[in-house]
Protein backbone atom coordinates (compact mmCIF):
# COMPACT_ATOMS: atom_id res chain seq x y z
CA UNK A 1 0.00 0.00 0.00
CA UNK A 2 1.14 3.63 -0.64
CA UNK A 3 0.68 6.43 1.02
CA UNK A 4 -0.76 7.74 -2.15
CA UNK A 5 -3.71 5.86 -2.05
CA UNK A 6 -5.73 7.78 0.48
CA UNK A 7 -4.35 11.31 2.89
CA UNK A 8 -4.92 9.86 6.38
CA UNK A 9 -4.87 12.28 9.04
CA UNK A 10 -1.62 13.74 9.77
CA UNK A 11 -1.68 12.08 13.44
CA UNK A 12 -2.69 9.09 11.98
CA UNK A 13 0.64 7.84 10.94
CA UNK A 14 0.37 3.78 11.85
CA UNK A 15 2.25 2.42 9.16
CA UNK A 16 3.06 5.84 6.97
CA UNK A 17 6.57 5.25 5.26
CA UNK A 18 7.02 8.62 5.97
CA UNK A 19 9.31 7.62 9.20
CA UNK A 20 10.23 4.24 7.85
CA UNK A 21 14.01 5.01 7.47
CA UNK A 22 14.31 6.80 10.65
CA UNK A 23 15.63 4.54 13.55
CA UNK A 24 13.82 4.60 16.62
CA UNK A 25 15.95 7.07 18.78
CA UNK A 26 16.04 5.59 22.41
CA UNK A 27 15.26 8.69 24.43
CA UNK A 28 14.89 7.51 27.82
CA UNK A 29 15.28 10.82 29.64
CA UNK A 30 11.80 11.39 31.53
CA UNK A 31 9.92 14.57 30.65
CA UNK A 32 11.53 18.24 31.84
CA UNK A 33 10.09 20.17 34.13
CA UNK A 34 7.90 21.98 31.43
CA UNK A 35 6.41 18.48 30.64
CA UNK A 36 5.83 17.76 33.97
CA UNK A 37 4.16 20.94 34.65
CA UNK A 38 2.31 20.83 31.74
CA UNK A 39 1.29 16.82 32.25
CA UNK A 40 0.16 17.70 35.76
CA UNK A 41 -1.84 20.89 34.75
CA UNK A 42 -3.57 18.60 32.01
CA UNK A 43 -4.79 16.41 34.94
CA UNK A 44 -5.97 19.19 37.27
CA UNK A 45 -8.04 20.91 34.89
CA UNK A 46 -9.63 16.92 33.67
CA UNK A 47 -10.08 16.06 37.20
CA UNK A 48 -11.64 19.29 37.71
CA UNK A 49 -14.13 18.91 34.86
CA UNK A 50 -12.72 21.82 32.67
CA UNK A 51 -11.21 19.67 29.70
CA UNK A 52 -11.31 15.65 28.58
CA UNK A 53 -8.72 13.54 27.11
CA UNK A 54 -10.85 13.53 23.95
CA UNK A 55 -10.94 17.31 23.76
CA UNK A 56 -7.01 17.39 24.04
CA UNK A 57 -6.37 15.57 21.33
CA UNK A 58 -8.83 17.17 19.07
CA UNK A 59 -6.85 20.57 19.86
CA UNK A 60 -3.55 18.90 19.52
CA UNK A 61 -4.80 17.26 15.83
CA UNK A 62 -5.99 20.66 15.06
CA UNK A 63 -2.55 22.03 15.01
CA UNK A 64 -1.70 22.54 11.33
CA UNK A 65 0.77 20.05 9.98
CA UNK A 66 4.28 21.97 10.41
CA UNK A 67 3.98 23.30 13.28
CA UNK A 68 2.70 19.81 14.38
CA UNK A 69 5.75 18.24 13.89
CA UNK A 70 7.83 21.25 14.83
CA UNK A 71 6.51 21.57 18.59
CA UNK A 72 7.57 19.37 21.01
CA UNK A 73 5.32 16.39 22.66
CA UNK A 74 4.31 18.62 25.55
CA UNK A 75 4.52 21.82 23.61
CA UNK A 76 1.35 20.73 21.47
CA UNK A 77 -0.59 19.60 24.59
CA UNK A 78 0.02 23.30 26.05
CA UNK A 79 -1.44 24.62 22.83
CA UNK A 80 -4.49 22.80 23.14
CA UNK A 81 -4.63 23.25 26.62
CA UNK A 82 -4.89 27.21 26.04
CA UNK A 83 -6.99 26.47 22.57
CA UNK A 84 -9.72 24.92 24.73
CA UNK A 85 -9.52 27.40 27.92
CA UNK A 86 -9.94 30.05 25.62
CA UNK A 87 -13.10 28.32 23.71
CA UNK A 88 -14.66 27.50 27.15
CA UNK A 89 -14.18 31.04 27.66
CA UNK A 90 -11.89 29.78 31.28
CA UNK A 91 -9.70 32.27 30.18
CA UNK A 92 -9.93 35.34 27.81
CA UNK A 93 -7.16 36.34 25.39
CA UNK A 94 -6.77 39.36 27.13
CA UNK A 95 -5.56 37.49 30.57
CA UNK A 96 -3.17 36.06 28.88
CA UNK A 97 -1.22 38.93 27.37
CA UNK B 1 11.34 14.83 20.57
CA UNK B 2 13.05 15.56 23.53
CA UNK B 3 14.31 19.06 22.60
CA UNK B 4 14.17 21.19 25.83
CA UNK B 5 10.93 23.39 25.23
CA UNK B 6 11.48 26.92 23.92
CA UNK B 7 11.02 29.63 25.96
CA UNK B 8 8.62 31.22 24.29
CA UNK B 9 6.88 27.85 25.48
CA UNK B 10 7.55 27.93 29.30
CA UNK B 11 6.60 31.63 29.16
CA UNK B 12 3.36 30.87 27.68
CA UNK B 13 2.43 27.86 29.91
CA UNK B 14 3.64 30.45 33.01
CA UNK B 15 0.90 32.96 31.81
CA UNK B 16 -1.64 30.14 30.73
CA UNK B 17 -1.29 29.13 34.92
CA UNK B 18 -0.97 32.49 35.95
CA UNK B 19 -4.46 33.65 34.42
CA UNK B 20 -6.09 29.95 35.67
CA UNK B 21 -4.25 30.58 39.32
CA UNK B 22 -5.79 34.16 39.12
CA UNK B 23 -9.48 32.76 38.65
CA UNK B 24 -8.94 30.39 40.91
CA UNK B 25 -9.17 27.54 38.64
CA UNK B 26 -6.46 25.36 40.01
CA UNK B 27 -3.97 26.01 42.79
CA UNK B 28 -0.38 25.62 42.66
CA UNK B 29 -0.86 22.65 45.13
CA UNK B 30 -3.13 21.10 43.42
CA UNK B 31 -0.59 21.16 40.25
CA UNK B 32 2.26 20.02 42.80
CA UNK B 33 0.22 17.15 44.41
CA UNK B 34 -0.71 15.78 40.90
CA UNK B 35 2.53 16.16 39.91
CA UNK B 36 4.30 14.08 42.90
CA UNK B 37 1.47 11.52 41.89
CA UNK B 38 2.05 10.64 38.59
CA UNK B 39 5.89 10.53 39.53
CA UNK B 40 5.33 8.01 42.10
CA UNK B 41 3.77 5.27 39.42
CA UNK B 42 6.63 3.38 37.71
CA UNK B 43 7.21 0.15 35.94
CA UNK B 44 7.30 -1.67 39.10
CA UNK B 45 4.23 -2.10 39.42
CA UNK B 46 3.78 -3.54 35.78
CA UNK B 47 6.58 -5.63 36.89
CA UNK B 48 4.80 -7.02 40.44
CA UNK B 49 1.62 -7.86 37.96
CA UNK B 50 3.59 -9.70 35.89
CA UNK B 51 6.31 -11.60 38.19
CA UNK B 52 3.01 -12.64 40.17
CA UNK B 53 1.28 -13.90 37.31
CA UNK B 54 4.12 -16.46 36.71
CA UNK B 55 3.42 -17.87 40.33
CA UNK B 56 0.60 -17.74 40.65
CA UNK B 57 -2.37 -19.07 38.54
CA UNK B 58 -5.16 -17.71 40.24
CA UNK B 59 -3.27 -13.85 40.20
CA UNK B 60 -3.02 -14.70 36.57
CA UNK B 61 -6.21 -15.61 35.77
CA UNK B 62 -7.70 -12.31 37.43
CA UNK B 63 -5.05 -10.09 35.86
CA UNK B 64 -6.33 -11.76 32.63
CA UNK B 65 -9.55 -11.48 33.28
CA UNK B 66 -9.36 -7.40 34.21
CA UNK B 67 -6.35 -5.79 34.77
CA UNK B 68 -7.85 -2.33 36.49
CA UNK B 69 -8.57 -5.16 39.38
CA UNK B 70 -4.81 -6.65 39.13
CA UNK B 71 -3.64 -3.06 39.76
CA UNK B 72 -6.03 -1.76 41.96
CA UNK B 73 -5.45 -5.32 44.55
CA UNK B 74 -1.92 -3.52 44.43
CA UNK B 75 -2.62 -0.26 45.77
CA UNK B 76 -2.74 1.21 42.49
CA UNK B 77 -6.11 4.01 42.38
CA UNK B 78 -7.33 3.69 38.95
CA UNK B 79 -10.19 6.06 39.25
CA UNK B 80 -10.64 7.93 35.86
CA UNK B 81 -8.13 6.33 34.26
CA UNK B 82 -8.75 4.10 31.52
CA UNK B 83 -9.69 0.44 31.96
CA UNK B 84 -6.67 -1.88 32.03
CA UNK B 85 -5.97 -4.98 29.62
CA UNK B 86 -3.48 -7.76 29.92
CA UNK B 87 -2.17 -9.44 26.87
CA UNK B 88 -0.82 -12.96 27.12
CA UNK B 89 2.41 -14.07 25.46
CA UNK B 90 1.94 -17.83 24.93
CA UNK B 91 5.01 -19.84 23.09
CA UNK B 92 4.01 -18.76 19.75
CA UNK B 93 2.84 -15.59 20.10
CA UNK B 94 3.88 -12.43 21.06
CA UNK B 95 1.96 -8.52 21.71
CA UNK B 96 3.38 -5.56 21.55
CA UNK B 97 1.73 -2.46 22.37
CA UNK B 98 1.41 1.10 20.31
CA UNK B 99 -0.34 4.33 20.17
CA UNK B 100 -0.44 5.16 16.61
CA UNK B 101 -2.57 7.96 17.14
CA UNK B 102 -0.88 10.12 19.84
CA UNK B 103 1.06 8.75 23.09
CA UNK B 104 -2.04 6.65 25.23
CA UNK B 105 0.01 4.20 27.44
CA UNK B 106 -0.92 2.47 30.67
CA UNK B 107 0.42 5.02 32.67
CA UNK B 108 -0.97 4.22 36.17
CA UNK B 109 1.04 1.14 35.95
CA UNK B 110 4.23 2.17 33.86
CA UNK B 111 4.30 5.84 34.73
CA UNK B 112 5.44 8.38 31.86
CA UNK B 113 5.27 6.65 28.68
CA UNK B 114 9.23 7.26 27.34
CA UNK B 115 9.77 9.61 24.39
CA UNK B 116 10.39 6.97 21.65
CA UNK B 117 7.02 5.53 22.89
CA UNK B 118 5.75 8.71 21.63
CA UNK B 119 8.24 9.29 18.77
CA UNK B 120 6.77 9.15 15.09
CA UNK B 121 9.35 6.69 14.38
CA UNK B 122 7.98 4.35 16.55
CA UNK B 123 4.25 4.80 16.10
CA UNK B 124 4.63 4.60 12.57
CA UNK B 125 7.40 1.78 12.01
CA UNK B 126 6.43 -0.81 14.79
CA UNK B 127 2.85 -1.49 12.93
CA UNK B 128 4.65 -2.65 9.60
CA UNK B 129 8.03 -4.44 11.06
CA UNK B 130 7.95 -4.89 14.37
CA UNK B 131 10.14 -7.56 13.94
CA UNK B 132 13.15 -4.43 12.63
CA UNK B 133 12.06 -2.61 15.61
CA UNK B 134 12.75 -5.57 18.17
CA UNK B 135 15.90 -6.45 16.61
CA UNK B 136 17.04 -2.88 17.27
CA UNK B 137 16.37 -3.64 21.00
CA UNK B 138 17.96 -6.37 20.57
CA UNK B 139 15.16 -8.69 21.10
CA UNK B 140 15.05 -10.69 17.85
CA UNK B 141 12.11 -12.75 17.72
CA UNK B 142 11.83 -16.31 15.59
CA UNK B 143 10.25 -16.19 12.36
CA UNK B 144 7.83 -19.02 13.73
CA UNK B 145 6.38 -16.81 16.73
CA UNK B 146 2.98 -15.02 15.54
CA UNK B 147 3.67 -10.99 16.71
CA UNK B 148 0.35 -8.96 17.37
CA UNK B 149 0.59 -5.23 17.60
CA UNK B 150 -2.29 -3.72 19.35
CA UNK B 151 -3.49 -0.30 19.23
CA UNK B 152 -3.19 1.62 22.99
CA UNK B 153 -6.17 4.24 22.55
CA UNK B 154 -8.35 7.04 24.95
CA UNK B 155 -10.35 4.27 25.98
CA UNK B 156 -8.09 1.44 26.79
CA UNK B 157 -4.91 0.58 27.89
CA UNK B 158 -2.66 -2.34 27.54
CA UNK B 159 0.62 -4.21 28.69
CA UNK B 160 2.07 -7.71 28.13
CA UNK B 161 2.30 -10.45 30.06
CA UNK B 162 5.10 -12.47 28.72
CA UNK B 163 6.23 -15.43 28.91
CA UNK B 164 8.41 -16.39 31.83
CA UNK B 165 12.09 -17.35 31.01
CA UNK B 166 13.20 -20.63 31.21
CA UNK B 167 16.09 -21.02 34.05
CA UNK B 168 13.65 -19.41 36.44
CA UNK B 169 11.79 -22.08 38.17
CA UNK B 170 13.05 -21.92 41.83
CA UNK B 171 13.03 -17.88 41.64
CA UNK B 172 11.09 -15.37 44.22
CA UNK B 173 8.52 -12.94 42.88
CA UNK B 174 11.15 -9.91 43.79
CA UNK B 175 13.85 -11.90 41.34
CA UNK B 176 11.75 -12.40 38.78
CA UNK B 177 10.23 -8.51 38.66
CA UNK B 178 13.47 -7.65 38.58
CA UNK B 179 13.24 -9.28 34.66
CA UNK B 180 10.45 -7.07 33.79
CA UNK B 181 11.30 -3.71 32.19
CA UNK B 182 9.82 -0.81 31.30
CA UNK B 183 10.55 -2.28 27.49
CA UNK B 184 9.03 -5.72 28.40
CA UNK B 185 5.99 -4.69 29.74
CA UNK B 186 5.46 -2.76 26.38
CA UNK B 187 6.64 -6.01 24.67
CA UNK B 188 9.26 -4.48 22.34
CA UNK B 189 11.86 -6.22 24.56
CA UNK B 190 11.66 -9.47 26.00
CA UNK B 191 12.39 -10.61 29.49
CA UNK B 192 16.42 -11.54 29.57
CA UNK B 193 18.39 -13.65 32.07
CA UNK B 194 21.22 -11.66 33.42
CA UNK B 195 24.21 -12.53 31.74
Amino acid sequence: MSDTEHTPAMHDIGGIQRFHCTPVERDEAPPDAFGKRVDALRQVLARKGYMTVDELRRGIESIPEPEYFALTYYERWLRSIELLMLEKGVVTPEELT
Amino acid sequence: MSNPARAESVEQLDRLVAALLAKGVVTEAEIAEQQASTDRASPEIGARIVARAWLDPAWRAMVLRNGTEGAEALGVSMAGAPPLGVLEDTAKRHHLIVCTLCSCYPRAVLGYPPHWYKSFSYRSRVVREPRAVMAEWGSPVADDIELRVVDSTADYRWMVLPVRPAGTDDWTEDQLAALVTRDVLVGVALPKLPA
